[in-house]
């Protein structure tokens, strides 16, 4: 059964997401034996195996074994482990606020819970793949399960609008990935990404061919992470999709293409740094400004939030242009924060949902520090987050952001990537308002169930930790540094 | 007693915290069990305060109290706290103002009391943080911290148009600051890999033996300057000023002016002046252009106004402006009278805020016209306010005085031209508030409503009585504070200008050698005994002083 193509050492690496596979299969066929009001027992299978795969994934961290696998298709490095655990705890989070969104919206199935289990798994092999093949077939196992989730309230035209449209554009920026993956193979004869590494820095370096692959490889995944202009899909998505799964694709899935796009243009297009540079920077300027901009004028959280996460996938983009330590550290960290006050801040959104009110609009909050001054404040302590205000999280993962494009000498970048959080806050602030400001239109206070009271307690502890004492954390993404070897 | 003496300075910062902490399990409903609790934490975070004013060893100068812990090592940042004489005269301005706007608030808010005393002692935990953090990194969150209460205290409580104040406030300050942390970064990176901190003291030798380019450095130093001057703030950047001061609540006001505003002159002597000395010089003439338009323009522009509040607001421009141009003086009378003028301006200009906001809070208008011969039925309270208004607009034997004249001494030995633009300012501020005090105290009692107003009770006159006394001993014996910053404002000095100014073994100033060395300003930085190269071996050696040898 063993060759030279599959050893024993190969499936021990990808432990993790068997144990995941395993649990995604498991909760269908549980689901099927359930009775309508057990149904939250597939939320609570879901979570045993995350917390299973996380426990794997520790030991497999600490045992360090010859990481390598599957004829060097796999490389399960700490920086692969490092994002894992990110996608782990990130999902944990979405699981927990599921159940009760579901059970209101009369859609609560297991096939919910294995659809997020499995692209769980196609992410870990995003940042696990080293091989252009391996990531492709990753990141379409990420992108199916996802366009079915989006379009999960089935009787919801919103939702299957979402769905269609994140489908469609997403298969065309799929077939542009995968032009541009032929072309590198074309030129290299491999789709490993060291070995086109190397290919690449032996040829001239304005090489035409090289150009455009390196452009039709941006452009298709800068629709992965809604970089402008690649950006309309995101707020429609966002906006149709139920609440959780928009908490869960603003998170984890923008998480593992950010991954993705490291190990392709750090290790893969080093050598022809000289021409992304300047087309991502040009990229990082238009997404952060036009997602900051626009979200000024939405009335819609969920739009705002959207727009919002536009803005914040050009904040990231910084990290990548500077390429340096700091600059991958700050990409790291950023998503660790992210995961905790972004579904923070969704958390609040979908705790909104009531029978008789969808509570997607700013105005739904008003008055929220008389009904439910706790949810208030927690959502003004995720709104400074998010702005980067300290000593909040946020502004350790900007700090580390904006230092890195200072280190490299960037400083326009850097000056407009400040300015840009500065008008941020203005309509994150608009949102206090309503809430600390304006006379509360009902009475009618948030109910809030375990799960989410967990979600909500979790995120705000970390929020605020990582923001006061931020070294144990700074010292778990640092393990993101191996990618540079 | 021991652990109070080392760790001094957290616990002033932190006593508010702890009273915001404490005052979250008190019902919203008991108003005046609130009350009591914001009003007796504003004391006792006074009272701690208060020793460091005796403790402070002015013989040596340097920096005190120090506190130094890890914090964030992967990026140098520390837990580095530690005040001079600059900082011991602000630390305990900012808890005598703290003390008083919480008294000062007891009828004033009526509404959402509970969350109005968190912010308001939110607010002392960040502006006590950034006049002790000797670390830029812990500087520039307590920096930050202090927005968020300060935008709820004027976006709640305030009057008229508070959403479009407070937020103008924020923003305003915000993109200061963030340019500011753009420009603590270049310092940062322009330190080699593995010796990379934030720490001040440390920093500052650094900068020191190996200085930035200095196209480099003047960038850095604009950086800088826009994140001090919005908070100053400096013309042409004052516009959120008067918006802000005159829509926030009484205690809001007296806070900002009196201390918030100090945070960027603070800033500029602290940070601009030591780090970038040459930088500095380069745009001394700038400033001082600055600050003269500001110190005329904002005086004329008060003489203008009809709403007593915005009076006030832009005669803090006007008198930011001397604070301003007395420190780019860059001798020792300009420097001294530009930190004495912080004090001042916290004493009169916080005085006057509590004026108008007594007349406020009976009448609930701010129009001048409104008000004409108050001196008849309210006596005590003209009294009080003739006595502040006269400090402010600096009449001998008062405080405002004696911070006028040192800095017009400092100015006139550096241009003459500067001096007499700034004597102007000095009549026009006359012109301003005696008017002002004239229409509204004086003459007969034209409007019925003005007939039944009720003068001062116990409470209101324990909140200015306070100032009155400390403009009165500033005013007739200024010695002890002039002393308190001798040494810091020495330091400072000679490392401006190191061509013109040494410090000699005790600390104080002599003329500089002719041919000085070029390590010169960064020996006179650290501390005279000792000084290594080593940046963080030196601010091991700052703390031999240990608070208690006097």
């Amino acid at each position: 059964m063993f060759n030279q193509y599959f050893q024993p050492n190969d499936i021990l690496i990808i432990y993790p997401e068997l144990l995941l596979a395993l649990f995604a299969m498991g909760v269908m066929i549980i689901d099927l034996f359930l009775d309508r009001a057990w149904k939250v027992l597939n939320a609570f299978t879901a979570l045993v195996g995350i917390a299973y795969a996380a426990y794997a994934l520790y030991r497999l961290k600490s045992n360090a074994l010859n990481l390598s696998g599957y004829n060097h298709a796999i490389l399960n490095d700490s920086f692969a482990i490092y994002f894992q655990f990110v996608f782990l705890i990130a999902t944990a989070l979405v699981i927990l606020i599921s159940a009760r969104y579901l059970s209101i919206e009369g859609e609560n199935r297991g096939d919910y819970y294995a659809l997020i289990l499995l692209s769980l798994i196609g992410m870990n092999f995003m940042v696990m793949g080293i091989d252009l093949i391996t990531l492709y077939i990753a990141l379409e196992l990420m992108a199916v399960s996802e366009y079915i989730l989006v379009g999960y309230l089935r009787t919801n035209r919103q939702s299957n609008e979402a769905a269609m449209k994140f489908f469609l554009l997403g298969a065309f920026s799929s077939g542009i990935l995968l032009y541009g993956i032929s072309l590198l193979y074309g030129i290299s004869g491999s789709t490993d990404l060291r070995v086109i590494a190397q290919r690449l820095a032996e040829r001239p370096s304005h090489d035409p061919i090289a150009l455009v692959a390196v452009v039709t490889l941006t452009a298709g995944l800068l629709f992965k992470i809604g970089g402008v202009p690649f950006h309309q899909w995101l707020p429609d998505a966002y906006e149709g999709a139920p609440s959780t799964i928009t908490t869960f694709i603003s998170v984890a899935p923008k998480a593992a293409s950010f991954a993705l796009i490291l190990r392709i243009f750090i290790v893969g297009l080093k050598p022809l740094e000289t021409s992304w540079v300047p087309v991502l920077s040009v990229v990082c300027v238009l997404t952060m400004t036009l997602g900051n901009i626009t979200a000024i004028s939405q009335s819609n959280i969920k739009r705002l939030l959207a727009y919002s996460s536009i803005a914040h996938a050009g904040y990231l983009l910084l990290g990548l242009i500077a390429g340096n330590e700091y600059g991958i550290t700050g990409i790291a960290i950023y998503f660790l924060v992210y995961a905790f006050m972004n579904i923070g801040i969704w958390t609040l959104v979908v705790a909104m949902r009531r029978k008789d009110l969808i509570g997607d609009q700013i105005q739904d909050m008003a008055g929220m520090i008389y009904k439910n001054p706790g949810a208030a404040v927690l959502m003004l302590v995720f709104l400074l987050s998010l702005a980067g205000i300290p000593p909040t999280a946020g502004f350790i993962g900007k700090y580390y952001l904006f230092a890195s494009v200072i280190q490299t000498h960037h400083y326009v970048l850097a000056v407009i990537a400040v300015l840009n959080a500065a008008i941020s806050l203005y309509y994150y602030f608009r949102v206090v308002v309503v809430m600390f400001m304006s006379e509360k239109t009902d009475e009618e206070k948030m109910t809030l169930s375990p799960g989410v009271l967990t979600s909500l307690a979790v995120t705000l502890v970390f929020t605020l930790l990582i923001g006061i004492y931020p070294e144990p954390f700074i010292r778990f993404a640092q393990n993101s540094l191996s990618l540079f070897q | 007693m021991d652990f109070f003496r080392q760790h001094i300075l957290s616990i002033i910062t932190y006593t508010p915290l702890v009273g915001a902490f404490l005052l979250l399990f008190i019902d919203k409903e008991k108003k005046d069990a609130i009350r009591w609790v914001a009003n007796i934490v504003g004391f006792v975070g006074l009272i701690v305060s208060l020793p460091l004013w005796f403790w402070y060893n002015r013989a040596d100068g340097g920096f005190q109290f120090l506190e130094q812990h890890e914090w964030i090592q992967a990026i140098g940042a520390t837990y580095h706290f530690g005040a001079d004489g600059i900082s011991v005269l602000l630390i305990l301005l900012t808890t005598v103002l703290g003390a008083i706007a919480i008294l000062s608030s007891w009828t004033a808010i009526q509404n959402r009391v509970k969350e109005y005393y968190i912010f308001l002692l939110l607010l002392q935990v960040g502006m006590l943080g950034v006049f002790c953090a000797l670390d830029f990194f812990l500087f520039y969150v307590f920096w930050e911290v202090m927005l968020v209460p300060m935008y709820f205290l004027i976006g709640v409580w305030g009057s008229d148009r508070r959403l479009y104040s407070a937020i103008k406030f924020f923003l305003y300050t915000l993109v200061g600051s963030v340019v500011m942390l753009l420009g603590i970064l270049v310092l940062y990176f322009h330190m080699p890999e593995g010796q990379r901190t934030f720490d001040y003291v440390a920093m500052m030798n650094f900068l020191h033996a190996s200085p930035l380019a200095s196209n480099v450095a003047r960038f850095v130093w604009l950086a800088f300057f826009l994140g001090f001057a919005i908070k100053v703030p400096m013309f042409p950047f004052h516009t959120w000023l008067p918006d802000a001061h005159t829509d926030a609540p009484t205690a809001g006001s007296v806070i900002l002016a009196g201390v918030l505003l100090k945070m960027g002159t603070y800033g500029f002597i602290r940070f601009s002046l030591p780090l970038l000395p040459h930088e500095s010089a380069y745009f001394k003439g700038m400033i001082a252009v600055l600050a003269i338009v500001g110190i005329i323009y904002g005086a004329l522009v008060a003489m203008m106004q009809k709403d007593w509040k915005r009076l006030v607001a832009y005669s803090s421009v006007s008198h930011l402006g001397f604070v301003m141009l007395g420190m780019f003086c860059f001798n020792p009378n300009g420097v001294n009278g530009s930190v004495l003028q912080m004090i001042n301006h916290g004493i009169s200009t916080g005085g006057l805020f509590l004026i108008v906001g007594l007349v406020y809070e009976r009448r609930h208008t701010r129009l001048i016209s409104e008000y004409s011969g108050l001196s008849h039925v309210m006596p005590v309270y003209a009294t009080y306010f003739m006595i502040i208004m006269l400090s402010s607009l600096g009449l001998p034997l008062l405080n405002g005085f004696i911070g006028e004249f040192t800095i017009l001494q400092g100015a006139f030995q550096v241009s003459h031209v500067w001096a007499a633009f700034a004597v102007l300012g000095i009549i026009l501020g006359a012109a301003y508030l005696l008017w002002l005090y004239q229409r509204t105290m004086f003459g007969e009692i034209t409007n019925e409503k003005n007939r039944t107003l009720k003068d001062l009770n116990f409470r209101e006159v324990a909140t200015l009585l306070p100032l009155v006394i400390l403009a009165f001993w500033i005013g007739i014996y200024p010695r002890p504070f002039f002393r308190i910053l001798e040494k810091p404002v020495n330091r400072v000095v000679a490392t401006v200008q190191p061509d013109k100014f040494a410090l000699d073994a005790d600390g104080n100033l002599v003329p500089a050698n002719v041919n000085p060395a070029p390590a010169a300003p960064a020996a006179a930085m650290t501390n005279s005994a000792a000084p290594t190269p080593v940046p963080l071996a030196v601010s091991a050696t700052t703390s031999v002083p240990v608070p208690g040898n006097k």
